[in-house]
């Protein structure tokens, strides 16, 4: 069940309203101070990653944060663009990232993901069990 | 904290100070700067990220797209970050590869012709 639930139209504004309660939920959860700007950045690459997915399908429906701090940290990012979409943990090379036919659009999107991957060790991409969309989840160990 | 841009020259270099945070939200800002810069001419453009405090990846793909643009136009491009937090994104993206980065403006301006 979780402790915090926030949802927020999809649009970039709104991204860090999201970073701020996600790192204010996880100082109070009792996760380590120095693990704190990871946690801002990887819930916003997560929720950037679903507003550009609702814009890009033209999705009104809101983007859904919850935050458990249940055992440990966990945060669920949720969005409802199609699945084929969603998935595809691409990571770029220096050679590709310098590479001038890459598309800025693309080049966020592998950046982002290799933030996501480089910074929260327990980490899954994932279909929502009902419906249409994916769920980020990331965990984080608290010391309690 | 919102996002702060201002503009200085030293020797030929066109110096982008940057401050705040730098995230899907304002990005945009600083995208349109930069090629208003390149735009008018600023051909060796130096980015100071001393004074932001958070840099998300639209932000990076905003600098990735301005130094493809200064190489195209034969311009150089660089990045002034001496703070750990942000040289461990540029690390982890691998983008420590991409761009030429210096701790201080003066090595900036100095070395990056």
């Amino acid at each position: 069940m979780a402790t915090v639930r926030l949802s927020f139209s999809p649009a970039p504004v709104h991204v860090r309203t999201a970073r701020l309660v996600g790192v204010a939920v996880a100082r109070r959860a009792g996760v380590r101070e120095d693990l704190l700007d990871e946690v801002r950045l990887a819930i916003g690459e997560a929720c950037t990653r679903a507003v550009a997915l609702h814009r890009q399908y033209g999705l009104a429906e809101p983007v859904l944060v919850e935050m458990s701090d249940s055992g440990a940290y966990s945060v669920r990012v949720v969005d409802r663009a199609p699945i084929e979409a969603s998935i595809g943990l691409a990571a770029l090379d220096a050679d590709q990232l310098a590479n001038e036919s890459l598309n800025e659009d693309d080049l966020t999107t592998g950046v982002g993901f290799a933030l996501l991957a480089g910074f929260v060790e327990d980490l899954q991409v994932r279909p929502v069990d009902e419906g249409v969309g994916t769920e980020v989840r990331m965990v984080w160990p608290v010391s309690r | 904290m919102e996002l702060s841009l201002a503009t200085r020259t030293v020797g030929e270099h066109t110096v982008l100070e940057v401050g705040g945070e730098v995230d899907v939200y304002t990005a945009p800002r600083l995208r349109e700067r930069l090629l208003e810069l390149i735009d008018a001419g600023a051909r060796h453009v130096v980015v100071d990220l001393g004074r932001v405090d958070f840099l998300d990846s639209t932000g990076l793909g905003v600098l990735v797209g301005a130094l493809k643009r200064l190489r195209t136009a034969d311009g150089t491009f660089a990045l002034v970050c001496d703070k750990e937090p942000l040289l461990k994104i540029f690390r982890i993206t691998a983008l420590d590869q991409v761009f030429p980065l210096y701790p201080t403006v003066e090595a900036a301006t100095g070395a990056g012709k």
